[in-house]
C-alpha cells in the first residue's frame, strides 16, 4: 500500500471548519427531520390502530407507499419532479424562492420516509399495551380520545422508547443521502476533503469517528432516560 | 401540469433492462455474501469464543453506526489502494455491500439462534451431539426457518440500498434512467417510472414475506 499520511490535515484550515460545518448540517438535518417524522408518525401510529376502518387503510396506504421506495428515489421525486406537478406559480415558487431548496427538501423527504418507519413503531407500542386495557377505558366511560391520551399512548411512548432510538439513528445516518440532492452534510464534506487533499483516509475515518461518537452518546442518552420511564413489571419490546 | 410521455419508457426498456440487472446481480451477491459472513460472526458470538467474540460484537456494532454512504466511499477509495490497481466500481461496491449487511443479518441469525432455546441445546449435548453437530442438526435449521421472513425484508431492504451506489456512478436502474433522464430531459417520467418499479418489486416482496410468515410458524 503506497499512502502518505497526514493526519494534521484534518486540523487544518479550511478542513477542519469543514467537517464542523458538515456535521452540524447533519445535526440540524436529522432533529428537524425527526419532528416531522415523531409527530406525522405518531400520527399515522394511531390511525392504524383506530376504531374506523377509512383512518386504517390510509394509514396502511401511506406506510406501504413510503417503506417500497427506496428513499434516494423519494428524495429525486421530492427534488426534480414535484415542483413540475404543481400549478405554475407554487412550482416556480419552490424552484425560485424556496430558501435553502436542497435542505428543505431532504428535511421534508426524510422526514416523511422515516413518519412510515414511526408510525410502525407506535402501532406495536399501542398493540403491546393490549386490547384489555383500551377496553377498560371505553368501560370507565372515556371517549376515544381520552383512551390514547390518557392510557395508550404514555403507556406505548415507554414501551417503544429503544426502538424509536433505533430510528432515530436511522436518520441519522440516511440524512448522509442529502448529500445525493446537493446538501454538503459531513460525509459530503469529508468526501470534498478526499478530493481536494487525496487524504482519503484520514476524511473518512475523521466520519467514521465522528458519526460512531455520536451514535454512542446518543444509545447512552437513551438508555438513561428509558430506565428511568420503564414501565414497571414489563419487557421492553423491539 | 406536463404532458407524460410513455414513449420514452419503451424506446428504453432494453438499457433499463441492463440497469436493472446490475441491480439484482448485486443484490444477489451481496445478499450471499452478507449471510454467509453474517452467519459466522453471529456463530463466534454465540459460541462465547473468548476475544473473538468481543471482536465479532464490535464489528457489528461498528458498521451499524456507520451509514452506508460512507462505507461505500470508504471502500471505493480503499480497494483499488490496497490491491494497487483499480477493480472498477462494481467489485468496491460489492465488498462495501457485503461488508455492511453482515453486520446487519448477523443480528439477524443471532435472534434467529436464541430462538430456538437452550433446552434444545442442552438435550442434543445430552444424547452426545458435538457442539458443530448441535448447531448443524438441530439449532440452525430451526433458526433459519424462524428467520426466513426477517430475511426477506432485510432482502428487500438491501434491493433498495443498492440504489445508493449511484454515488460513485455504478450504472444500476436508477443510474440508468437518470442518464436518460438527463440526455432527454425527461426527469419526471424516468423517476416515475424508477418509483413504480421499485414499489411493485418491493410490495410483492413484503406480500410474500407476510406470507412465509403465516405458512412457516413452527
Amino acid at each position: 500500500m503506497n499512502y502518505n499520511w497526514d493526519w494534521g490535515i484534518l486540523f487544518r484550515e479550511p478542513y477542519l471548519e469543514w467537517l464542523i460545518d458538515g456535521l452540524g448540517w447533519t445535526v440540524s438535518l436529522s432533529l428537524i427531520a425527526w419532528v416531522i417524522a415523531f409527530c406525522l408518525g405518531s400520527m399515522l401510529g394511531i390511525m392504524r390502530t383506530s376504531v374506523s376502518p377509512t383512518l386504517r387503510l390510509v394509514g396502511a396506504v401511506y406506510v406501504e407507499i413510503f417503506r417500497n421506495v427506496p428513499l434516494l428515489v423519494q428524495l429525486f421525486l421530492w427534488f426534480f419532479v414535484f415542483p413540475e406537478l404543481l400549478p405554475d406559480d407554487a412550482g416556480m415558487w419552490v424552484k425560485r424562492e424556496m430558501p435553502m431548496p436542497a435542505l428543505t427538501t431532504a428535511i421534508i423527504g426524510i422526514g416523511l420516509y422515516t413518519a412510515s418507519r414511526v408510525c410502525e413503531q407506535v402501532r406495536s407500542g399501542i398493540e403491546a399495551v393490549g386490547i384489555g386495557q383500551r377496553n377498560a377505558g371505553r368501560a370507565l366511560g372515556m371517549s376515544e380520545t381520552k383512551v390514547y391520551i390518557n392510557v395508550l399512548l404514555p403507556n406505548a411512548y415507554r414501551i417503544i422508547i429503544p426502538p424509536l432510538t433505533s430510528e432515530f439513528l436511522t436518520i441519522f445516518k440516511n440524512s448522509s443521502l442529502a448529500l445525493t440532492i446537493g446538501v454538503v452534510e459531513l460525509t459530503a464534506m469529508t468526501r470534498q476533503i478526499e478530493e481536494y487533499t487525496f487524504q482519503g483516509f484520514e476524511a473518512f475515518t475523521a466520519a467514521t469517528v465522528i458519526y460512531s461518537v455520536v451514535t454512542f452518546i446518543v444509545m447512552l442518552i437513551m438508555q438513561t432516560i428509558e430506565k428511568y420511564v420503564r414501565v414497571p413489571g414489563r419487557v421492553s419490546v423491539g | 401540469m406536463i404532458d407524460f410521455d410513455y414513449d420514452i419508457i419503451w424506446s428504453n426498456l432494453p438499457f433499463l433492462w441492463e440497469g436493472m440487472k446490475v441491480t439484482l446481480l448485486l443484490t444477489f451477491l451481496a445478499l450471499v455474501g452478507g449471510l454467509l459472513l453474517g452467519t459466522v460472526l453471529a456463530l463466534i458470538r454465540v459460541a462465547k469464543i473468548p476475544i473473538l467474540a468481543w471482536v465479532a460484537a464490535a464489528y457489528v456494532n461498528f458498521f451499524r453506526s456507520l451509514p452506508l454512504i460512507l462505507v461505500i466511499f470508504w471502500l471505493y477509495f480503499l480497494v483499488p489502494l490496497i490491491l494497487g490497481h483499480s477493480v472498477g466500481s462494481f467489485y468496491s461496491v460489492l465488498v462495501a455491500f457485503v461488508l455492511f449487511e453482515a453486520a446487519y443479518y448477523s443480528e439477524i441469525v443471532r435472534a434467529g439462534i436464541s430462538s430456538v432455546g437452550s433446552g434444545q441445546i442442552a438435550a442434543a449435548r445430552a444424547i452426545g451431539l458435538t457442539y458443530p453437530q448441535t448447531m448443524r442438526y438441530v439449532v440452525l435449521p430451526q433458526a433459519f426457518r424462524a428467520m426466513v421472513p426477517v430475511l426477506l425484508t432485510q432482502a428487500i431492504i438491501l434491493f433498495q440500498d443498492t440504489s445508493l451506489v449511484y454515488v460513485v456512478g455504478l450504472k444500476d436502474f436508477l443510474v440508468s434512467a437518470e442518464l436518460i433522464a438527463n440526455r432527454d430531459q425527461r426527469l419526471i417520467e424516468m423517476f416515475i417510472f424508477v418509483a413504480i418499479v421499485y414499489f411493485i418489486i418491493c410490495f410483492s416482496g413484503s406480500l410474500l414475506t407476510r406470507h412465509l410468515q403465516k405458512k412457516l410458524k413452527i
